[in-house]
């Protein structure tokens, strides 16, 4: 759904996204990454299940909850990424993870 | 671990940023604690980054101005903790916090929420689909990740940030499908009123939003004015969108993002946590914490200054920093009160030219009535995903207020505790009952703020470093 402009800089970082492995870039955020992504959601809504993409990018919206290194619910809009991190996305309610 | 200092910023934005380089002008031990990454708040995110190359170049004078600020900051000896979630204030003033898993008590002998503001929620049927994003979102993506929508855009709202977003993109080779101005005609005219005063006053300003409307124009951007209803459709993602124009007919129109803006409002949260009183802000439809001539709350050594204190834009934070933290100087006797006013002064009456353009703005760029009650089928609440009618069928048991429906509906109880809703599930309520907004209020604020683990909770240790 976003695309990285031409001269931006990428693959400084590389992490996990369900099991698949992701180039980034130093100081960006989980989200960013994900809005990158062929399936850009992070988590599946808690009572219709429905796919919830990261919506407001600054921390208040709370719809791009992921399970990031083992720790549920995290906003990963607020989240720069690490090289290694493991990003699951949320389905459903965290203990349905 | 609870630590002790004199003054407590939280928030690293340009009201943050300038009350620390006040207060450390003026010898105060001063701690800054902000959730992102690097400082700048919304509006310079990322600037340290981005500034000097050219794609900063491109992102305006108004961006470039916030490097200036930042180097100001990081020189100003100010203790600066980015990447921290506060998640309690209390009065005292206390603050609790947790970065990097671990978890921390601030006592400070003054505490200033420099906490900014949020775009305002705008709720309409589809917008909890991947694909619908704000356009501050969209910007911030920009600015701090250098990454724009892979398809033509279509970018639904009013005031200036969606303009200025229209050009941000242009220039760095984005495409936009349409621009839905959702300005509606009433307000048009009763800001046309106060246009020659705005021109007058802070011509710079206002050429700004001239030379966007052109940039638009020139690059033959489809523009719609007088848009009301807007629907996205789609099943996993957006696929269409549906607008209402002027004329009152619909049109439906493949899209696979969709932008919305419809103003920001003041972040509230802590201060309706600690208790602080409010004023509701007719002209900007919000609340805000109603605040003395110093910035100071109803809680004493309790301060807010910059978009948290009412909308007036980075200048205006700014000095509204700088003018807080001369107070706290004083406060903590370091100033004299006749000295805190004196050296207030000039800040004063520049923050006055700043906000020479703000009656124009907010007559102009103020919601529509379907922000605020949208049509019954819209989800009024994301994360409990509750409509509004449901919410409305609750006024059918007497005389709720939203902490009433709240408890009924759940409305307000999931992730993001009202900061998506609350103005919706008011407004919903005052309509059907015939009541105003003020007379409601909102949601409670409780802790924690932010989704915070048992293990970091237990965590907590509450002895005093110099215990």
């Amino acid at each position: 759904m976003f695309r990285k402009l031409p001269d931006s800089t990428m693959k400084a970082v590389t992490l996990s996204i369900d099991g698949v492995r992701v180039e980034c870039a130093q100081g960006e955020t989980v989200a960013a990454v994900l809005l990158r992504q062929q399936e850009c959601w992070a988590r599946l809504s808690t009572v219709s299940q429905a796919p919830r993409a990261p919506y407001c990018m600054m921390g208040v919206c709370f719809d791009c909850l992921a399970i990031v290194d083992g720790v549920a619910s995290v906003q990963t809009c607020l989240t720069a990424v690490r090289d290694g991190m493991i990003i699951e996305r949320q389905r459903g309610r965290p203990e349905a993870a | 671990m609870s630590r002790n200092v004199d003054l407590l910023i939280i928030g690293a934005g340009p009201a943050g940023m300038s009350a620390a380089v006040t207060a450390r002008r003026h010898g105060l031990d001063v701690l800054v604690v902000d959730e992102q990454p690097a400082p700048g708040g919304q509006i310079w995110r990322n600037v340290e980054t981005m500034a000097a190359t050219a794609r900063g170049r491109l992102l305006g004078a108004a961006y470039a101005e916030g490097a200036g600020a930042v180097t100001r900051f990081r020189a100003s000896g100010a203790a600066y903790e980015p990447g921290t979630q506060v998640w309690q204030v209390e009065p005292g003033p206390r603050a609790y916090m947790t970065r990097q898993g671990a978890t921390s008590l601030v006592e400070a002998r003054c505490l200033l929420l420099a906490t900014g503001a949020q775009e305002r929620p705008v709720p309409f049927e589809g917008w909890t689909l991947p694909g619908v994003l704000t356009v501050g979102a969209a910007q911030i993506l920009l600015k701090s990740s250098g990454q724009i929508p892979d398809v033509p855009v279509w970018i639904a709202g009013n005031g200036p940030l969606p303009l200025l977003y229209a050009t941000q993109l242009l220039k760095v080779g984005g495409r936009i499908a349409g621009f839905l101005d959702t300005t509606p005609p009433d307000r048009r005219r009763a800001a046309s009123r106060m246009f020659p005063g705005a021109v007058l006053g802070a011509p710079g300003d206002i050429a700004k939003g001239l030379v966007w409307m052109a940039t638009l124009r020139r690059a033959g951007v489809k523009i719609v004015r007088g848009v009301t209803d807007i629907e996205a459709i789609g099943g996993q993602a957006i696929e269409r969108i549906r607008y209402r124009i002027a004329s009152g007919d619909d049109v439906t129109v493949p899209a696979q993002t969709l932008l919305v803006h419809e103003g920001i409002v003041p972040t509230i949260h802590p201060t309706l946590a600690l208790g602080c009183a409010h004023r509701w802000d007719a002209a900007q439809i919000c609340f805000a914490p109603q605040l003395d001539e110093w910035g100071e709350t109803s809680q004493q050594d309790i301060f807010v200054a910059g978009d948290g204190a009412g909308i007036g834009g980075a200048t205006a934070a700014g000095l509204r920093g700088e003018i807080v933290a001369i107070r706290i100087a004083a406060r903590l006797g370091r100033l004299s009160e006749g000295q805190a006013a004196a050296s207030a002064r000039p800040a004063r009456g520049k923050l006055r030219r700043a906000l020479i353009s703000r009656p124009f703005l907010d007559a102009l760029c103020g919601p529509r009535h379907a922000v605020l009650v949208p049509n019954d089928r819209t989800l009024a609440c994301r994360c409990e995903e509750v409509t509004v009618s449901e919410i409305r069928a609750q006024v059918a048991y007497g005389r709720p207020g939203p902490n009433q429906v709240k408890a009924f509906t759940r409305a307000g109880m999931g992730p993001c505790q009202g900061r998506q809703c609350a103005y919706t599930v008011a407004s919903i309520l005052a309509e059907a009952e015939g009541r105003a907004v003020p007379d409601l209020g909102l949601y409670r604020a409780r802790p924690p703020f932010k989704p915070l683990t048992i293990g970091e909770l237990a965590a907590l240790d509450e002895t005093s470093e110099a215990a």
